[in-house]
């Protein structure tokens, strides 16, 4: 008996010590959904897995910066300055697009049509019944019900709030001074919820309500998400084309630090909610061997997951940036003895 | 005792006997001196931990962090305010709506239930205790909230949201979730306690009082009010007192369905937030020391409110029993 017990025991040790290890990383809801695809793809492919835990890009700065885990996401890029001095480096991912996800019945994905002033506006609590003159403008052959709009934020800190307020700041100076632009800020009305998750599920609870979430999530949970009019004065839906037009003029070899924000971009057809999601690396990473694993994994993604982002709606980075991104891991990532982490020809 | 005393000394297996019993006796004395010290000296740890990781929190903002309202971790800038009065209106509202039902509850089982049901509704009520709070959350927030949402809230928007004064408690959009929903749910989760030890005490009434009072032609109500509860006072208050510590520290429950919003509003339909449910939903993320101690100090805050309500049940139950003595 003790016997059979020993040998379950080496049998079950000698099994875990087999297993590669997973990539451990954490942050932004906002690329979730393809981080995880991407995952499955690469596990089936490498036998590595990844560990992600959708925290909201705050906890993901926290968590890289405790060094807890091998990679953090965020939306909201860190600037030069914090870079060098926690010694990470950030480069971008993905980019993807923001949409208002709106609860009326009767009312479908794609036919209520929003500017940035009014949304402002909902989201300050200055507009709040969807029958307003000011969203009726904006509606005419819409036939929008007398209810209250309940608005739907994050609670927590989150790249996608960043994003969403930068867009706000630009487009509505009230905004802009009263309230700002940040991971968190201080709502001035509505309720929050935890993750771009979290926001889905409320907003498809709450009747007559608004929020706002990255556009896969409006895909996969079957949100009725709203048109927008862009920097240009054009009608905008929300589709990889349009994501993709906002990039297009996005100079990310003038960006030091890859510090760019992609909102309000011009463009006939550009969505002007859209923004790239980041990698944050250490630059002397105590665990050298894991953060190479990563890298490898990142790199795989760029090289094979362009179609499984677009599936998803999401626009991979086009192949100059990329090209960038990997000068920059050669040159800024070392290993415990100084020597380049990252191989060209790996 | 009687001591025994004999001309011959005891034997050498009686000796033995008795320093075994007394080494079992001074061993149980000390272990139980010990866990009782160690309950004593956890409570001092974790007050001296609160205290400790509060501190620059409480030397940054002084006495101001429990009258600020704000609560922005971008710029560092922390008040109580909100999640404070989000507490105590929680729980007070969940003792107005519970505290009414309990005693309703209690006065059936007691004196007018028939006897084939008094079993079934006191395990009922039991049960009730024994459900998990995240479940209650879950419960709040999937169906109750919905339900609210769609039915009691808009009726009360309608109605009493026009009145001249108290209109301004029931306004706003109704989201389903908020301080209403909160409060609901925290008087379900409190119903057993109160319940379960209100009908204890009734039921230590003694018959004869009762029978006396019936027989004088009184009502059952008369007997109630007139007989039973002032017979029972000091009890039924500390079963309220037990139902209020358990309200104000509820965590899972309220955190699903009070809407995360740092800001105080007049109507008790409007989101809100508690302490509890500040820590749970913020401490895993909070970045930077001013934070993470802002929410110690939270913790530190509700700990004292706690030790507040606990001391001042003791004291009027201590003045009750007084009079009671007189």
């Amino acid at each position: 008996m003790k016997r059979i017990l020993a040998m379950a025991l080496f049998a079950a040790l000698a099994w875990t010590s087999a297993q590669a290890a997973d990539i451990s990383g954490a942050g932004a809801t906002f690329p979730y959904p393809i981080y995880a695809k991407w995952a499955d793809a690469y596990k089936k492919v490498t036998g590595v897995g990844l560990n992600y835990q959708s925290i909201g890009s705050g906890g993901g700065i926290k968590q890289i910066k405790a060094k807890t885990v091998t990679f953090g996401a965020s939306d909201k890029p860190l600037k030069l300055d914090e870079l060098e001095a926690s010694g990470l480096i950030q480069f971008p991912m993905i980019m993807g697009g923001i949409v208002p996800v709106v609860n009326l019945p009767g009312i479908q994905p794609g036919q209520l049509t929003l500017d940035g002033q009014t949304l402002a506006d909902i989201f300050q609590g200055t507009v709040t019944s969807w029958d307003d003159p000011k969203i009726k403008a904006l509606n005419p052959g819409v036939d929008l019900p007398s209810k209250a709009i309940a608005v739907v934020h994050r609670s927590d800190g989150s790249g996608t709030t960043f994003l969403f307020t930068t867009y706000l700041s630009q487009a509505s100076s009230d905004w802009s001074g009263k309230i700002g632009a940040n991971s968190a800020v201080e709502w001035p009305v509505g309720i929050g919820a935890k993750g771009n998750e979290g926001v889905a599920n409320m907003g498809k609870q709450t009747d007559g309500s608004i929020g706002y979430v990255e556009y896969a999530y409006a895909k996969q949970n079957n949100l009725t998400y709203t048109k927008m009019i862009n920097k240009d004065g054009k009608v905008v839906e929300p589709s990889i084309k349009a994501f993709q037009a906002a990039a297009a003029g996005a100079d990310w070899a003038g960006a030091p630090g890859f510090y760019l924000i992609l909102t309000n971009q011009p463009g006939a057809d550009s969505w002007p909610i859209s923004g790239a999601s980041f990698i944050l690396v250490y630059k002397h990473p105590i665990d050298p061997p894991a953060t190479l694993t990563a890298l490898k994994f990142f790199d795989w993604a760029y090289k094979n997951g362009g179609d499984m982002a677009q599936e998803l709606a999401y626009v991979p980075m086009p192949a100059n940036v990329v090209d960038l991104v990997r000068q920059t891991w050669a040159s800024s990532i070392k290993d415990s003895i100084g020597k380049q982490l990252w191989q060209a020809d790996q | 005792m009687a001591n025994i005393t004999l001309d011959d000394p005891l034997p050498v297996n009686a000796q033995d006997q008795g320093r075994r019993q007394r080494l079992q006796d001074s061993f149980f004395r000390s272990s139980t001196l010990f866990f009782a010290l160690m309950v004593l000296l956890l409570l001092g740890g974790v007050i001296i931990a609160l205290i400790f990781g509060a501190w620059p929190a409480l030397r940054t903002f002084g006495f101001g962090f429990l009258t600020t309202e704000v609560w922005n971790p971008v710029t560092d800038r922390f008040g109580a305010l909100a999640p404070v009065y989000g507490t105590i209106i929680t729980s007070l509202l969940a003792m107005i709506i519970g505290v009414p039902v309990s005693f309703g509850i209690a006065v059936f089982i007691t004196e007018l239930c028939p006897a084939v049901l008094k079993r079934p509704l006191g395990i009922a009520i039991e049960l009730l205790a024994g459900i998990p709070s995240i479940i209650y959350g879950i419960w709040g927030l999937f169906v109750l909230a919905p339900f609210l949402q769609l039915t009691v809230q808009p009726f009360l928007i309608a109605t009493i949201g026009h009145a001249p004064v108290i209109g301004r408690l029931f306004a706003g959009p109704p989201y389903g979730i908020g301080v209403l929903t909160a409060s609901i749910i925290l008087a379900i989760m409190v119903l057993p306690f109160i319940t379960s030890i209100t009908r204890d005490v009734f039921e230590t009434v003694p018959p004869m009082l009762k029978e006396s009072a019936y027989g004088l032609g009184a009502t059952t109500t008369e007997v109630v009010w007139n007989v039973v509860l002032p017979y029972t006072r000091v009890g039924v208050i500390g079963a309220v007192m037990l139902g209020l510590g358990r309200a104000l520290g509820e965590t899972m429950a309220v955190t699903f369905v009070i809407g995360n919003a740092h800001r105080i509003a007049a109507s008790i339909l409007a989101p809100g937030t508690t302490i509890s449910a500040t820590i749970a939903n913020e401490f895993t993320e909070a970045v930077g020391d001013l934070y993470t101690s802002s929410l110690i100090a939270l913790g530190l805050i509700l700990f004292v409110i706690t030790f507040i309500v606990l001391a001042f049940a003791k004291l009027l139950l201590m003045r009750l029993e007084r009079q009671v003595k007189k």
